[in-house]
């Protein structure tokens, strides 16, 4: 099942998805199934479809994990709340990724 | 026990705040793991760096103090809860946000928008104080197109600090607060471990630090603040910042132990605290015999210094002869050892 949802970056993240500050998608579970996705399918999907930059381990490292250093908020809470990569994402959900790993 | 009793009390601790247990959580704090809501984080976070300045007895009623401001995340916040707490607690402080501007083009010049707009949000007095003035016509970029994309960091970090303590200077200021957090301090604390630098190890925990060559003491209220919540807060707090990282900056070492800092959080979220606390209780006997250090003043600038010309000095004669100057402080830096250059002067970064 296509879920809808919007996917924002800040924090620096952005110069690695072409500037982009927020996109909307509609995304598919990664197993084709009828399960909604989850937050390492859309990890996944980021780091296939969208991301054009070469340097994948500013977000992700071993693989699709999300590099520590970089907060995601769901909905505006922590996704240390819910569940982080294996919350089930709803339709209309806003996911945000922020990184830490700049200069202050 | 009956599932009953169980049932009807655990709904309310993992649905609602942790202390106030009224309202929805919004984040996991990573210092205690308590899941907390906006409004009781916005106060245990303000809070929390109220008692740091106050067991420290950081400031005095009447003091003016320099807000070393970047317009990056951690010096904006610092701004924006050190004027909340100056009206909440009434310190009777005056606060002016001090900026430096390097001349990097694409960072700095953006990042000083910020800053200036900072200003107005906060009302706090700004002033800037720039390489080019200070510093023979010289802009980062300048020196960058000179020497390379080597030991440029060297430069900036010397060029920083005297910058930092000049504009304060011509304020009138004689303290400095600046954006460092607690992630940054866990940071020293493992490079000077793993440098062996027992020297600094001693001290790069402390709240206030005054350096024998500078007349100015800095203080870092934000040294048990983790980035993590400081982020949360600029984010919840919707403050304006700046994000970028500096052209001209991968700094290596410290994004290794960084990298490791972030993992070892990710395990265990308390290790940030329990590292500044470890190096808080470093005691290291004391070498018998150490002269004390000297100060007197540059020959060139007449800027304090322990050394017969200061450190900001001999870089820029090198410039201005038109070569990249390694030897900085006498025979204690050998031109080859970048490195040892390096870990030398990076404590002197901003």
């Amino acid at each position: 099942m296509a879920v809808p949802l919007t996917v924002e970056f800040s924090g620096g993240l952005e110069a690695l998805f072409n500037n982009e500050r927020s996109i909307n998608l509609s995304l598919e579970s990664r197993d084709g199934s009828e399960n909604s996705p989850t937050i390492t399918d859309l990890v996944v999907y980021l780091c296939e479809k969208v991301m054009m930059d070469k340097r994948r381990e500013l977000f992700v490292i071993d693989g699709y994990h999300v590099r520590p250093g970089v907060l995601v908020l769901i909905n505006d809470a922590d996704w240390e709340l819910v569940g982080e990569e294996n919350y089930v994402i709803q339709p209309g959900d806003e996911i945000l990724f922020a990184s830490t790993l700049h200069g202050g | 026990m009956s599932g009953r009793s169980t049932e009807s009390i655990r709904p309310l601790s993992s649905a609602t705040c942790e202390l106030c247990h009224i309202r929805k959580p919004s984040l996991r704090r990573p210092k205690t793991g308590q899941k907390i809501c906006q409004p009781c984080f916005f106060h245990v976070f303000e809070t929390e760096i109220h008692n740091t300045i106050t067991s420290a007895n950081l400031f005095f009623r009447g003091e003016r103090v320099a807000i070393g401001a970047s317009g990056g995340k951690d010096s904006t916040v610092l701004a924006h809860v050190l004027k909340v707490l100056n009206e909440r607690y009434d310190y009777g402080v005056g606060f002016v946000l001090l900026s430096i501007d390097e001349g990097i083009k694409g960072y700095r010049d953006d990042s000083l928008k910020t800053v200036k707009r900072n200003k107005d949000q906060y009302a706090m007095p700004l002033e800037i104080v720039s390489y080019k003035e200070l510093y023979d016509d010289w802009s980062m970029d300048d020196i960058v197109a000179q020497i390379g994309n080597r030991n440029n960091c060297t430069y900036c970090g010397v060029f920083r600090r005297q910058a930092l303590d000049r504009g304060a200077q011509k304020l009138g200021i004689k303290h400095v607060v600046t954006g460092h957090n607690a992630d940054d301090m866990a940071e020293t604390v493992l490079m000077n471990l793993l440098r062996g630098d027992t020297a600094r190890l001693d001290r790069c925990t402390e709240i206030v630090t005054q350096s024998t060559d500078s007349p100015v003491k800095r203080s870092k209220p934000l040294k048990y603040a983790y980035e993590k919540e400081i982020v949360l807060y600029a984010h919840y707090k919707k403050l304006d910042y700046f994000s970028t990282e500096c052209v001209y900056s991968p700094e290596a070492f410290r994004g290794t132990a960084r990298a490791l800092i972030k993992n070892l959080e990710t395990v265990r979220p308390s290790a940030i605290i329990d590292i500044i606390r470890s190096g808080e209780t470093f005691t290291l006997e004391r070498k018998r015999g150490t002269v004390a250090t000297k100060l007197g003043t540059c020959e060139r600038c007449g800027y304090i210094s322990s050394n017969r010309i200061c450190k900001a000095c001999v870089l820029l004669e090198g410039l201005n002869a038109g070569r990249a100057a390694v030897q900085v402080n006498g025979s204690e830096y050998e031109p080859h050892e970048g490195a040892a250059l390096h870990k030398r002067l990076e404590h002197l970064s901003f």
